[in-house]
């Protein structure tokens, strides 16, 4: 514990999520990783967009940023592009990532940019008090579903490497070594690589689905997911209907920043001698 | 000759008001302080109370664009925002008002990000106040409830859109008791839109290119529809005081008769407004307080008579606007004031207040009140913020 604590803010605790929610244990995983890989607290910046999940940068002693609701993605680029030494991390909720910056993150994805995101998936939309997202199952329920979801959800892995993300994991508070693991290679993977953390949200999911606390929904997390090594050589009844745990993709690519620093350093070639550049420009302000 | 009275929040006043004016369409994406509304709404639609069709979208710019293509076609459409949401739909606003569609929104007022904070000032909506939309603020709940079948029936009536605002949590959380209308009197009231013309209703062609051959033409069209909303929104007001025994003019004027000073502004402070005054009235003071309901249009003539012959006023903003010279209500007051004769112009002096829901107090009146006796402290033509911890650097 004591070797993680140096990487909180430990004068904002304690934070606001609710007694059992998960995002604590996925920020624990996050931060772990980083402890792990003896990241420069530096050379770290931690992005977000607006929700409960989005709170957890602010109990985190790197550079941080809360952005608008969905948008931490597009920032992120924006902090990649002109830092590309950085290390860039986005954490996001499943409403925050999946509805209203949706867009963000197929493009993020598409162009392989080097920015690990992790995705604290609870299958709600917590902070404004428990409305179905695009990651609540179908039949359960929502405080605007009081009847029961009609839509179907995102595979969000699928829709990650569908994308174009190059590092594709799923992960879940309940298997919480595994999922400090799987940050551990998402951040250490050069390109667009995304963890989706399932987790649970006692006070909104839990209670208005029934499913009970928060034991009681991390046992319902392990219920519905298989690890996809063991999945590969089980009989097809053990894993229908079930998602998927464990690295699911990886394929390296060629990084988005490398390309366009490949791009400008072909053009300051071929200009060789001209004082310009977007680059350049520090050494040209006369 | 009303209805039933009940022990009910801004938020869900208003709900109640939305599924009484009888929309076909609703759709929203939760935002604090007015998540409450979609929800209400969303429970009346799964019981069966309104056959309305609701329309659970993933942001603000979809909810939006979805009253506009629901309303396109000939539906009643409604939704609710607040704050980055309302401001999520800057580019559909423009696209309502434009087209020409009476889109009716419930905007429950929350400070606008950065910094993020979720509590109340008006600084969501009156970036939005130059959109072509009517809008309405309320005191209180029972005018959040009122307000909305007048701006329905004004928006009807000239084609435009509207937003009625509340304050966050001040009165879209707190619970009064509200005097509803009957549900048959509320439908009778709001009758049936009949829109001219509408997609599916014969070929029509909305939102295409317009060069500057017409641009211009369209634009003074859509300003010419602003002028009448004027008279629509008194004909609106004078229907539903008929009905429900409560006038909601564009403009309440609180103890102004003999005032020679007076309070200007929008909103729930009005009520601790009132009080101060009161209470300053009881100590012998002449002074009073005028309230603005209607902000858009803007009633100059309203404003300008029951100021012109103060002394002075303090025209209080729950937003700066960041002209450097006080926030839009001050702007738009001290317009309202030029065309009065110099000798009657009362002094104009602009006052920032309760943003991001910074507390206002009856004290904070008091304070306002003495600025308002003596010389101006601070400096000619600048603003003064009240309830502020440091004194602004010079
Ligand atoms: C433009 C805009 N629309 C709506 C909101 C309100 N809002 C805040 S958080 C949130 C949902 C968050 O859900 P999710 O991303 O799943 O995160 P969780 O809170 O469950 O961790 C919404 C709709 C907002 N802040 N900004």
């Amino acid at each position: 514990m004591s070797d993680i604590l140096k990487y909180f803010r430990q004068d904002r605790l304690p934070h606001i999520w609710c007694p059992g929610c998960g995002h604590g244990t996925v920020t624990g995983a996050l931060v772990r990783a980083i402890a792990r890989l003896k990241l420069d607290k530096n050379k770290v910046c931690v992005v977000s967009g607006i929700g409960c999940s989005s709170r957890a940068p602010g109990y985190l002693d790197f550079d941080t940023l809360h952005t608008a609701h969905g948008r931490a993605l597009a920032f992120a680029t924006g902090i990649k592009l002109a830092r590309p030494d950085l290390k860039v991390i986005v954490m996001t909720g499943d409403g925050d990532c999946t509805a209203i910056g949706g867009n963000h993150f197929i493009h993020a994805a598409r162009r392989n940019i080097d920015i690990t995101t992790i995705v604290m998936n609870n299958n709600i939309y917590g902070m404004t008090s428990g409305q179905y997202s695009p990651m609540t199952p179908k039949g359960f329920l929502g405080t605007t579903a009081p009847y029961g979801n009609v839509e179907r959800t995102f595979d969000l892995c699928k829709l990650a490497e569908a994308a174009g993300a190059t590092y594709v994991a799923r992960g879940t508070a309940y298997h919480a070594q595994m999922l400090v693991d799987l940050c551990e290679q998402a951040l250490t993977h050069r390109g667009f690589s995304v963890v989706e953390a399932l987790t649970q949200c006692p006070t909104y999911f839990g209670r208005k689905n029934k499913v009970g606390g928060a034991v009681e929904l991390l046992e319902w997390i392990k219920d519905r997911t298989v690890n996809s090594k063991a999945a590969a050589v089980l009989p097809p009844e053990k894993t229908a209907g079930k998602l998927l745990i464990g690295e699911l993709y990886k394929n390296p690519q060629p990084e988005f920043c490398d390309e366009y620093d490949k791009v400008i350093a072909q053009v300051q070639r071929k200009f060789d001698g001209f004082r310009g550049g977007v680059r350049g420009c520090e050494q040209n302000s006369d | 000759m009303s209805g039933r009275t009940a022990l009910l929040s801004g938020n869900e006043a208003t709900a109640i008001a939305m599924r009484q004016a009888r929309p076909d369409v609703f759709a929203a994406f939760p935002i604090t302080p007015s998540t409450e509304i979609p929800q209400y709404f969303s429970k009346f639609v799964a019981d069966g109370e309104t056959p309305a069709v609701f329309v659970p979208v993933e942001s603000e710019h979809s909810s939006m664009s979805a009253c506009i293509g629901a309303a396109a076609s000939g539906a009643r459409s409604f939704t609710a925002t607040s704050a980055n949401g309302l401001a999520l739909m800057w580019e559909e606003l423009y696209i309502a008002a434009s087209l020409r569609l009476p889109v009716v929104m419930a905007c429950v007022n929350r400070a606008l990000s950065g910094p993020i904070n979720i509590n109340n000032d008006h600084s969501d909506s009156m970036g939005a106040r130059d959109s072509g939309w009517i809008q309405l603020y309320s005191e209180n709940a029972q005018e959040a409830y009122d307000q909305f079948f007048i701006a329905l029936k004004t928006a009807e009536s000239v084609g435009l859109p509207a937003m009625t605002c509340q304050d966050g949590f001040i009165t879209s959380h707190a619970v009064e008791p509200v005097e509803l209308l009957e549900d048959g009197k509320a439908a009778g009231y709001c009758g049936t839109w009949k829109p001219g013309r509408t997609l599916l209703s014969g070929p029509v062609s909305m939102g295409p290119y317009d060069g500057a051959e017409f641009y211009m033409e369209h634009k003074r069209q859509q300003s010419d529809a602003v002028s009448q909303a004027f008279e629509a929104h008194a004909r609106a007001v004078r229907e539903y005081g008929a009905l429900s025994g409560r006038l909601l003019d564009p403009v309440e004027e609180y103890r102004l008769d003999d005032a020679e000073y007076a309070f200007v502004l929008i909103g729930s402070s009005a009520g601790t407004g009132k009080d101060a005054v009161d209470r300053l009235r009881e100590r012998g003071h002449r002074v009073g307080l005028l309230k603005i309901r209607l902000f858009r249009p803007f009633p100059a003539e309203a404003i300008a008579r029951a100021l012109s012959g103060r002394r002075a006023v303090a025209v209080m903003d729950k937003c700066d606007g960041f002209s450097g010279s006080g926030g839009p209500l001050a702007a738009e007051v001290a317009g309202a004031l030029y065309g009065t004769p110099a000798a009657e112009r009362p002094e104009l002096r602009p006052f920032v207040y309760g943003l991001g829901g910074r507390d206002v107090w009856v004290e904070e009146f008091f304070g306002i009140y003495e600025s308002l006796r003596n010389p101006w402290a601070a400096d000619a033509g600048r603003v003064e913020y009240r309830g502020v911890r440091e004194e602004a650097p010079v």
